[in-house]
């Protein structure tokens, strides 16, 4: 167990030795901070209108923090394959995966560790989005029960992209291939519910069932469904098995 | 201390190593000594348990690597060709990591990492970032990451390729240095390098197990068949019939020439001929400018051990 620790602390020193880890964090407190701004513009200015016309009281939930949820998964979309990409793809580049597959460690630790490392700093991205949010929870009325679920998504759905990238890091030492093939699984997975809109059956069903954004709707809107855990926890852990099965018999 | 069992690995249709057993035991430096490409990487990368063998089996002090890989790494030491370093750590932060991932006990590391810088001569860079230290320096971090656990076996793959001849020279001191306390594997294509560092020799070539011996016989037995060059100034038909001429001269292979100097490579069966040579120049008027044994090259040694007969790879082995 310790070694997962010892792997852990390794991924994170290198992470902050280098700019790297900064630069995600900073460009992620802009983007989303940016996003924030202008939900909560329109946000306002639809609740002035709205005294006007008269029109039914408007939803905090539904109308800033729903959508803000939904860019800031967007943006983990953008950003999360560029923190896996280097991951397995620059060991296996430099030769260090040799010193970590002939020591004395079992590779589901090192598959672990990876993940452990890169979810940690997930849950940093995740704290600076929190602030914003926290803003909305002291000037407003949003429904606390409906927030936590929606930060548990993103969690999950952040958690599924780690863990996939990880495994496509797994299979090549080049990064920039890693970090665009995550990429456009990432974005495929995202989008795939769109087949929805223009077919029906087996297939679109599959579609959507496969597409992150479905699952990842339930949990912005308050709602944590079993079938939606079991979607994200099993592509986690298909992920990180295939990862280790990966290391096993690469060369 | 280490046993290889019929070691076989297999890439596609392509054997890279076929069939290789050896066994060293403790305290030996052993080399293993082959041409690029000849299996000596994918040899210990199976032996380090890096790569799963196709069929075989690596006990290290007794324990099988596939069977139990934690007992058995905990037991090895290895530098693989390019040194497994982040060039983004300094030598200490580096060197505490790998003391952790092998399971150095916390309270020892902190002596281990000091002893391991101290034996590969690291302690006036120890705060420096690897990326930044010279080849020989990050070799040598490359080094003390082998040695940091005091494991019983180390691997070594070519320790001083790629170093200019006084760091390998430091590196052959070194790793000579450590044979008392450990077992050493290492790999090399410079057949001279393992005679300095080696009590033993094993040769490989396209994956296959050519002879196991002390370098001192794997020498004398390479000398067998003399070849001489022979380089003189006259007419180079004239030469070559008067060198052909002595009694135990096999062949007469004219070499490059020019300028009415002519070359020849001269094959004697036996005999030592050097001086009834250079008396057949001298005899027919020519100039002798040069009279030398010819350098085998390591594939020609390989072409001459395994054209020896089967009877002759077995002494030596223990």
């Amino acid at each position: 167990m310790s070694s997962l620790w010892t792997i852990v602390r390794k991924e994170w020193k290198l992470y902050f030795v280098t700019p790297a880890a900064y630069v995600v964090l900073a460009l992620f407190a802009v983007i989303a901070g940016f996003f924030f701004y202008s939900m909560l513009a329109m946000y306002v200015m639809q609740s002035l209108g709205g005294g006007m016309f008269g029109q039914g009281s408007l939803d905090v939930n539904s109308q800033v923090l729903q959508p803000l949820f939904f860019d800031i998964g967007i943006t983990l979309l953008f950003l999360l394959p560029m923190i896996t990409m280097r991951t397995y793809s620059e060991e296996l580049r430099s030769g260090t995966i040799e010193l970590l597959k002939t020591s004395p460690v079992r590779r589901m630790e090192v598959v672990l560790g990876k993940f452990l490392a890169t979810f940690g700093l997930l849950i940093l991205l995740l704290i600076i989005a929190a602030g914003y949010v926290l803003i909305v929870v002291h000037y407003g009325k949003p429904d606390l029960g409906a927030l936590w679920a929606a930060f548990l998504g993103l969690l999950l759905m952040g958690g599924s992209f780690l863990a996939l990238g990880l495994l496509i890091s797994s299979f090549t030492r080049n990064q920039i291939v890693a970090g665009v093939v995550t990429f456009a699984l990432f974005l495929l997975l995202w989008v795939a519910n769109w087949v929805t809109a223009y077919g029906s059956g087996t297939i679109s069903g599959i579609f959507s069932y496969l597409s992150i954004t479905s699952h990842f709707q339930n949990f912005t809107q308050g709602l944590i469904d079993v079938k939606d855990l079991i979607y994200y926890l099993s592509l986690i852990v298909g992920g990180l098995f295939l990862t280790a099965r990966r290391m096993e018999l690469a060369e | 201390m280490l046993e290889v069992v019929h070691l076989t690995k297999q890439y596609g249709p392509k054997l890279a190593v076929n069939g290789i057993s050896f066994s060293v035991k403790k305290g030996e430096i052993v080399a293993f000594l082959g041409p690029n490409g000849a299996g000596k990487t994918t040899t210990m990368r199976m032996i380090t348990g890096y790569l799963p063998p196709t069929a075989g089996e690596v006990r290290i002090e007794g324990i099988p690597i596939r069977q139990k890989p934690i007992e058995a790494k905990r037991r090895i030491g290895y530098l693989p060709e390019l040194p497994p370093v982040y060039p983004e750590m300094t030598v200490e932060d580096y060197l505490h990591f790998v003391a952790r991932l092998k399971q150095v006990p916390g309270r020892e590391i902190k002596a281990r990492v000091e002893r391991a810088c101290a034996r590969c001569a690291l302690a006036d860079v120890r705060r420096r970032i690897i990326g930044r230290l010279s080849k020989g320096y990050r070799q040598r971090v490359g080094l003390a990451q082998a040695i940091l656990h005091e494991p019983g076996l180390l691997i070594l793959d070519e320790p001083t390729a790629g170093l200019d001849p006084r760091q390998s020279n430091e590196t052959r001191e070194l790793i000579r240095s450590l044979a008392g306390e450990h077992t050493v594997i290492l790999s090399t294509h410079i057949l001279s390098e393992a005679a300095q560092v080696c009590e033993r020799v094993i040769i490989i070539n396209r994956g296959e197990l050519v002879a196991v011996d002390s370098p001192e016989n794997l020498a004398r037995r390479v000398k067998n068949t003399d070849t001489l060059l022979v380089e003189a100034r006259g007419p180079a038909e004239a030469v070559a019939r008067a060198l052909g001429a002595v009694p135990g001269v096999a062949a007469v292979a004219p070499r490059a020439g020019g300028d009415g100097v002519a070359q020849f490579q001269v094959e004697a069966k036996g005999a030592d001929v050097r001086e009834a040579l250079a008396r057949a120049v001298v005899n027919g008027g020519w100039g002798l400018l040069e009279l030398k044994p010819v350098e085998l090259s390591l594939e020609e040694i390989f072409l001459n051990l395994t054209a020896a007969p089967a009877p002759a790879a077995a002494p030596g082995r223990p």
